[in-house]
C-alpha cells in the first residue's frame, strides 16, 4: 500500500503536465497557424481606424515576434509560457496574465455559486427521485434534468431576468455588486450542469442499492434514510465525483455566456470581447487558463477517489 | 458529456411492450413490420410529438413559404411590440416585424450551421476513429492524446478559438462548433472498430484473403456506423444549443438575417416590456432540441429493445 499511492499521485501529475502541454500545442496550432498571423489579422480591418502602412505592420511583427519562422516562434512562446509569461494583448499591450488575473474575482464568484447550486440542485434531486416510493413523483423528477440541458443558457439567463428582476422585481437585473446581484447568474450557470449531476447521480444510486451489502444493511434493520444517505451514497459518489470535476472544469465556459447575459464583468467577458477584436495571445492565454483550471480540478478529483474508494490507489479500476 | 445524456430512459420504457422478448422465426412481412411501427409509437405519444416538431422544423428550413409567407426582415413600423394575438403568433418586434416568420425562416440559417456543425464532427472524427480503431498501435496511441486534449478544452472555448481564428458568420460558426465536438466521435468510433475489428466475421474475411480496405469498406463500417450516428442525432441537439450561443453572442450571421440565437439577442433590449421577443425564439430551440434528444434516445434503446 505505502508505493502505490505516491505512484498513483505521480502518474496523475505527469498526465495532467502532459496534458496542458498539448493544450498549449493545439491552441498555438489552432490561432497562429490558420489565418497568417494576428498583426496582419488586426490591421486588415479588425479594429477600426485607417489601416496600417506595411512599414508599421513588419514594425509590429518584429515587436511580437511574428516574423520569425512557425517553430521559432513556438518555442519561444512556450519557454515564455513556462515562466508564466503568457505575452502581452495585441489591443492594449496588457499582459496577458495580469489581464486575465484582474478579470478573476468577480468569475470566481458566480463559478462558486454555480458550483453551490448545480450540487444542491442535482444531489438533491437525485437522492429525491430515489428515495421516494410514488413512481409518478419519480418520473416526473427524472424528467426534469434532460428537460433543463435542453434548454439554452442563455435564454434560461433571460428568462430568469424577466420573472425575477423585471416581473417580480426581488432581484437586480444586471451588474457585480452585493450578494442579490450573484443569484440570478449562479442559477442560470448551475442549472444544466446540476442537471448532468443528477442523472449520473441518480442512475448509480439506483445501481448501488440493489447490491447485496444494500440488503445486509436493510437486513440489520438499518433505518431506510440511513442506507440511502450513509450506505449507499459514498459509493454512489464515485461515478458523480467524475461528472463534478467535468462540470466544474468547465465552469469557465460556461461564464462566457452567463457573464454575456447578465452584463458582468469577469474572464467570461474578457474572452467575447478579446474574441471581438481577435485578440490572439489574449484568446490563447484564456485556453491556456481554462485548460489549466480542468486539469487541475480533475486532478484534485484523482485525489479524492482513494479516500473514498482505497482500492482506485492500488490500480484495481473502479467499479462505475 | 455526450454519453451521459444518451443513457437515461423512462424507467417503464422496455417494459412497456408486450412481449417484447419473443424471437421471430421468419422475417416479418411489410405489413407486420408497420403494425410493430404503429404499435410502437402508440405506446409513446411523446415521440410522435417530437417527431412532428422536428418535421415542422425541417419543413420550415427548406420550405419556410409553407408555414409563413411573409417576408422575415420586412415590417410594420405602426404595428411594432404588439404581443401575441392571432393575427402575429408569436408578437412582433421594435420594427414591426413579425416574430414568427422570423423563427421560421431563422430555421434554415440555424439548421444549416447545425448541419454542417454534425457532418464536419461526424466526417473528421469518425475517420480518426476508425484510422486509430483499425490502425491501432502507435497511430492509435498519437491520435488518442489528441482527443485527450480536445477533450481537456472546454467546447465552446474550443470554438472561440476558432472563431478568433476564422473570423465570423454562419458557416464558420458552425465550422468551429463542429470541430469542437469532433473528440467525442473519434472515441465513440474507435471503439466500436476496435469491438468489430476482433469479431469473427471479420477475421474470417481476413482469412479469405479479402484487402484490407475491402474489409474496413465492407465489414467494419457499416457495422460501427450504428452508435456513432445514434451519437449523431444527439449532438445535433447539442449543436443547435452552441450554435444559437454563438449566434447569441454575436458571432453569426450579421444583424438583419434571423438566426434563432440572434433573435433572441435582439430581444434582450426589450425584455422589460415585451417578453415574446426572447420567449419564443427561446421556447422554439427549446422545443427542437428537446424532441432531437427524445428522437436519440429512441433510436438509441427502445426501438431495439421493444423489437
Amino acid at each position: 500500500m505505502t508505493g502505490t499511492l505516491p505512484r498513483y499521485l505521480l502518474r496523475r501529475l505527469g498526465t495532467a503536465v502532459a496534458v496542458l502541454w498539448a493544450a498549449y500545442t493545439v491552441s498555438f496550432v489552432v490561432l497562429y497557424l490558420l489565418p497568417g498571423d494576428p498583426v496582419t489579422t488586426m490591421a486588415s480591418g479588425g479594429l477600426d481606424g485607417e489601416p496600417l502602412t506595411p512599414e508599421q505592420i513588419e514594425a509590429l511583427k518584429a515587436r511580437y515576434g511574428f516574423d520569425k519562422p512557425l517553430i521559432v516562434q513556438y518555442g519561444t512562446r512556450l519557454w515564455a509560457a513556462l515562466h508564466g509569461d503568457l505575452g502581452a494583448s495585441i489591443q492594449n499591450g496588457q499582459e496577458v496574465r495580469s489581464a486575465i488575473l484582474e478579470a478573476l474575482p468577480p468569475t470566481v464568484q458566480i463559478a462558486l455559486g454555480g458550483l453551490l447550486v448545480a450540487v444542491v440542485l442535482g444531489g438533491g434531486l437525485a437522492i429525491a427521485a430515489t428515495y421516494t416510493s410514488q413512481r409518478w413523483l419519480r418520473q416526473l423528477l427524472m424528467a426534469l434534468p434532460s428537460l433543463a440541458v435542453s434548454l439554452p443558457v442563455f435564454w434560461v439567463g433571460l428568462m430568469l431576468v424577466q420573472i425575477f428582476a423585471f416581473g417580480l422585481r426581488w432581484l437586480p437585473s444586471v451588474g457585480a455588486s452585493g450578494f442579490p446581484a450573484l443569484v440570478l447568474p449562479s442559477i442560470t450557470l448551475g442549472l444544466p450542469m446540476g442537471a448532468l449531476l443528477a442523472q449520473v447521480l441518480a442512475k448509480s444510486l439506483t445501481t448501488v442499492l440493489d447490491e447485496p451489502y444494500v440488503q445486509t444493511a436493510r437486513a440489520k434493520g438499518a433505518g431506510r434514510a440511513a442506507i440511502h444517505l450513509r450506505h449507499a451514497l459514498q459509493n454512489a459518489a464515485i461515478p458523480a465525483l467524475t461528472v463534478l470535476g467535468y462540470v466544474a472544469g468547465n465552469l469557465l465556459a460556461g461564464t462566457v455566456v452567463v457573464e454575456t447575459v447578465f452584463t458582468r464583468p469577469g474572464l467570461g467577458r474578457l474572452t467575447v470581447q478579446a474574441v471581438g477584436v481577435q485578440d490572439i495571445p489574449l484568446v490563447q492565454g484564456i485556453v491556456l487558463f481554462a485548460s489549466l483550471v480542468f486539469v487541475g480540478v480533475n486532478l484534485l478529483v484523482d485525489l479524492i477517489y482513494p479516500v473514498l474508494d482505497p482500492r482506485i490507489a492500488e490500480g484495481v479500476p473502479a467499479t462505475s | 458529456m455526450t454519453e451521459l445524456l444518451i443513457r437515461e430512459g423512462p424507467p417503464d420504457s422496455s417494459g412497456t411492450a408486450p412481449g417484447s422478448s419473443v424471437a421471430l422465426p421468419t422475417p416479418p412481412t411489410r405489413r407486420e413490420r408497420l403494425h410493430r411501427v404503429l404499435r410502437f409509437l402508440g405506446h409513446r405519444p411523446g415521440l410522435v410529438v417530437a417527431s412532428l416538431v422536428v418535421l415542422l422544423v425541417l419543413v420550415a428550413a427548406f420550405a419556410p413559404g409553407v408555414l409563413a409567407p411573409g417576408d422575415p426582415n420586412i415590417g410594420v413600423v405602426a404595428e411594432k411590440l404588439r404581443p401575441p394575438s392571432a393575427a402575429h403568433l408569436f408578437g412582433t418586434d421594435y420594427l414591426g416585424r413579425d416574430v414568427y416568420t422570423r423563427v421560421v425562416h431563422g430555421a434554415s440559417l440555424s439548421l444549416q450551421a447545425t448541419v454542417i456543425a454534425v457532418a464536419v464532427a461526424l466526417l473528421v472524427g469518425g475517420l480518426l476513429g476508425l484510422l486509430a480503431g483499425f490502425v491501432g498501435r502507435w497511430v492509435d496511441e498519437a491520435l488518442m492524446r489528441v482527443v485527450d486534449v480536445l477533450l481537456s478544452i472546454p467546447a465552446i472555448l474550443l470554438s472561440l478559438a476558432l472563431i478568433t481564428a476564422l473570423g465570423y458568420g454562419t458557416v464558420k460558426v458552425a465550422i468551429a462548433v463542429g470541430v469542437a465536438s469532433v473528440a467525442s466521435f473519434a472515441r465513440v468510433m474507435r471503439a466500436e472498430t476496435m469491438r468489430i475489428r476482433r469479431s469473427t466475421y471479420v477475421e474470417a474475411a481476413r482469412s479469405v484473403g479479402t484487402r484490407w480496405y475491402v474489409t474496413l469498406w465492407r465489414h467494419v463500417l457499416p457495422n460501427a456506423a450504428g452508435p456513432v450516428l445514434v451519437l449523431a442525432v444527439l449532438e445535433f441537439g447539442l449543436a443547435i444549443l452552441a450554435v444559437s450561443s454563438l449566434s447569441f453572442l454575436g458571432y453569426g450571421a450579421p444583424p438583419p438575417a434571423p438566426e434563432w440565437g440572434s433573435l433572441i439577442a435582439e430581444g434582450r433590449n426589450y425584455l422589460a416590456t415585451s417578453w415574446w421577443l426572447c420567449a419564443m425564439p427561446g421556447l422554439t430551440i427549446a422545443a427542437t432540441v428537446l424532441s432531437v434528444n427524445r428522437i436519440s434516445r429512441a433510436l438509441d434503446g427502445e426501438w431495439s429493445g421493444a423489437r
